[in-house]
Parts: C-alpha cells; sequence; structure tokens
C-alpha cells in the first residue's frame, strides 16, 4: 500500500511551475512564421469565432476578459498586441512548454487563426 | 469502492468543465498533453465476446492530470464485468508522459512509462502485446484474478500533424517484472475533425465539434518470437464529440483481424475536463 501511495504521490504532486510571461518566446519566432499573414485577418466572423474559441480552450487560464490571472499573464499587454498574427499563430501552434503555456496544435490551423484574430481585436488593458 | 468513485465523478464535475478539443483515440496517444493544471476524468469502456467465453465489459477509469506543459500523469484504476461470472476489481495503472522536443515538428516523439499492478482478469484492452488474444478473455474470473502481474510498460509515441489531420504511431514494450520476456505491440491512429473553422455561434451540433477517424493496433509477439505469429489485430472507425461545456462522448467498433482476434470489441468513452483544477488546492479562487 505504501508503495502504491508514494507512486502516487510522484506522480500527482510535482511543483507546477508557472512562470511570467516575460516575452522571450518573441525572440524564438522564426522570420518565415513571423510574416506569416492571417488568412482570416480581413473575415469579419472570424473574431466572433475566435471568442467562442478563446472561451473554451484558454479563459480558464487567462481569465474570461483575457486579463489573466494568477501567474498567467493578461493578453491586452503592449507585447501581445503589437505582436504579428504570425507571431501569435507560432505561440498558439508551439506554447512556450517550459513556461506553462501548452501547445494548441491539436487545434486546426484555421481555429488557431481564428483565435489570432480575436486575440488582435482585444482592448489594450489600461496602465496599472 | 463504486459508491467512492460516483461522489468523487459529481463532486469535480461541479467544479469547472472545461472541453478542449480531443482526438477520438482509445488506444493510441498522440502528442497532445493534458492542459497543466487540468484534470481529465476519464471512463473507457470496453465489450466483447471472445469465441468459447462469455461476454464482458471491461472498464478504465482514469484520472489525467497536466503535470506541467511537458508532463501529463496519469492513474487508471480497472474493473471488468463478465456475463454469467462475476464483478471483479482487476487493477491500477500509474502513467507518466513526457514531450523532450519542446517545439513543434513534423514528428513530435513522446516518451511514455507506465507501472501495472493488474491481474489476469483484467479486460479493458488499453494495448494488445505479445501473444495476447481471444483465448485470454475466456477463462473464469476467479481462476484469472490468481494471476498478478505487475509489470513495466513503455512506449514511444510518434505524432504529427498535417492539414487538420492528426497522425499517430505508438510502440509498446511490456515486461512483467518478475518473469516472462518482453512482450511488443503496436498502434496507429489518423483522425480530423469534420470541420476544420470554427463557428461564430455556440452550437453543440456544430461539425467542428466533432472528429472521426480510425485506429489499429495489435501485439507483435515478444523477445523470443518476435513478428506476427499467432498475435491478434483490430482495426475500426473511431468517432467523438466534444460537447462545448461538456462530456466528451466517444465510441468506436473494433474488428478483430484473424482468428487469433476477437471478432468484435464495442468500445465507449466519457470524459469530463476540470479545468485548472490546481488552483482550488491554492486557494486562489
Amino acid at each position: 500500500m505504501r508503495a502504491i501511495i508514494v507512486a502516487i504521490a510522484i506522480s500527482f504532486s510535482a511543483p507546477l511551475v508557472f512562470a511570467a510571461s516575460d516575452g522571450v518566446w518573441l525572440k524564438r519566432v522564426p522570420d518565415q512564421d513571423r510574416a506569416r499573414i492571417n488568412p482570416y485577418a480581413l473575415d469579419e466572423n472570424a473574431a466572433a469565432a475566435g471568442a467562442l474559441l478563446y472561451k473554451r480552450n484558454c479563459a480558464s487560464c487567462h481569465a474570461a476578459d483575457a486579463s489573466g490571472q494568477g501567474k498567467r499573464p493578461s493578453l491586452r499587454t503592449t507585447r501581445v498586441q503589437h505582436a504579428s498574427d504570425g507571431e501569435l499563430f507560432w505561440l498558439l501552434t508551439n506554447g512556450n512548454l517550459g513556461h506553462g503555456m501548452p501547445s494548441w496544435s491539436r487545434l486546426p490551423e484555421d481555429q488557431r487563426w481564428q483565435l489570432t484574430r480575436y486575440l488582435h481585436s482585444l482592448p489594450l488593458e489600461e496602465t496599472k | 469502492m463504486l459508491r467512492y468513485l460516483c461522489a468523487m465523478w459529481l463532486g469535480l464535475g461541479a467544479i469547472l468543465p472545461i472541453s478542449a478539443q480531443e482526438l477520438p483515440y482509445f488506444v493510441t496517444y498522440s502528442h497532445h498533453m493534458e492542459e497543466p493544471g487540468s484534470l481529465e476524468v476519464e471512463s473507457k469502456i470496453a465489450t466483447g465476446k471472445p469465441e468459447d467465453g462469455n461476454r464482458f465489459g471491461g472498464n478504465a477509469f482514469e484520472l489525467e492530470y497536466g503535470t506541467t506543459a511537458w508532463w501529463t500523469s496519469e492513474l487508471y484504476l480497472e474493473g471488468q464485468t463478465t456475463a454469467h461470472d462475476s464483478t471483479v476489481f482487476t487493477g491500477y495503472r500509474i502513467e507518466n508522459r513526457v514531450r523532450p522536443l519542446l517545439r513543434e515538428h513534423w514528428v513530435n516523439p513522446v516518451l511514455y512509462f507506465e507501472f501495472e499492478d493488474i491481474n489476469g482478469a483484467n479486460k479493458s484492452l488499453l494495448e494488445v502485446v505479445g501473444h495476447d488474444g481471444n483465448d485470454d478473455l475466456t477463462g473464469s474470473n476467479s481462476e484469472a484474478r490468481a494471476e498478478k502481474k505487475r509489470e513495466a510498460e513503455l512506449k514511444l509515441i510518434l505524432s504529427s500533424n498535417w492539414k487538420g489531420w492528426n497522425f499517430s504511431e505508438n510502440i509498446i514494450a511490456e515486461k512483467d517484472l518478475r518473469h516472462a520476456p518482453w512482450e511488443f505491440g503496436y498502434t496507429l491512429g489518423a483522425s480530423r475533425p469534420l470541420r476544420l473553422a470554427g463557428g461564430v455561434r455556440s452550437n453543440a451540433f456544430a461539425l467542428q465539434n466533432f472528429a472521426a477517424g480510425a485506429e489499429m493496433y495489435g501485439g507483435l509477439g515478444d523477445k523470443d518470437s518476435f513478428g506476427l505469429h499467432q498475435t491478434s489485430h483490430y482495426f475500426g472507425p473511431t468517432f467523438n464529440w466534444n460537447i462545448p461545456g461538456g462530456p466528451r462522448i466517444t465510441a468506436s467498433p473494433n474488428f478483430g483481424l484473424n482468428d487469433h482476434s476477437v471478432a468484435r470489441i464495442y468500445r465507449f468513452g466519457v470524459a469530463y475536463e476540470i479545468g485548472q483544477l490546481s488552483r482550488y488546492f491554492k486557494g486562489g479562487r
């Protein structure tokens, strides 16, 4: 029984390390990805579709209004809002695994572009 | 035990369900990990009727936790019911999956480590290795339970995404820790959502919430007799429905491909994902 408890404890109580977003990921984006054009950039419905995808996949970490919560960063910062579509798409695809941001490559490309469109439609947060 | 599990299920469901899109696989793993801090509770049922045996229903109750963005841990509690026989608890498994590469590639590897403490009556069929086949599912529960299996299982998971499709291949090596040679197996999976783009209205029946694919899996013999001789193999279509804000429902009929296999196995799964469970233990909400 003791062996069972120890094994479960090892598996489930590993430290959760979530570093705040420091923007270092931006430097890792390859130039060709940085320059990618959002195929949904001119699609007026894309932001609405992206909002639903955000609510379903992202809101539990980054808050319903994308203002961040706990150590999960706000997505309404200047850094995120000034990132190119290609940079945000790259982040959604690859995540930032060492810092707690999962890869969302399980979502089809179209949905990641719709999410990108939604993120860029968010208002900038007020300076605190 | 059953009452405890039901209470736990209901309690967890009252917290905060989320429902990220998941792939419609029962035995195949892809490189997609559980979101860090989130817990997925899933019940996987496999039912079939082996030749010269009674119909059975094997259940694997699974708790999957995103330890970090690159590390997922799971606990399985398993049991089965066999017609004209009995219902028995058949053991537990603890597994960990880690992604060694932190970016997406054409082929994404994941390393899988599992410890199993199960008995011979286990019929959850989470994998097929070695010479597993129809005859392993025909004995009585009282006799089969006497066979204790403490096993280590290793998998190399390879997975790729391409134009909305996911292609996953798993190579399995399993060994009883006390005796018996290494046994080998494989699984292959391919799947795709029925629609790639998201809709502008929240609709549980939108095509983007459905995914379809196929799985094939089977044994590859053991260290002393590697190959396809006297091994069983299965193939079947697989479907799932990711209900927004609700459970994920998965189903798959599997068809045995040779005389060593059970003719048909029907698989059903219900999963519920609880977002950011860790926060409740930190008093952050």
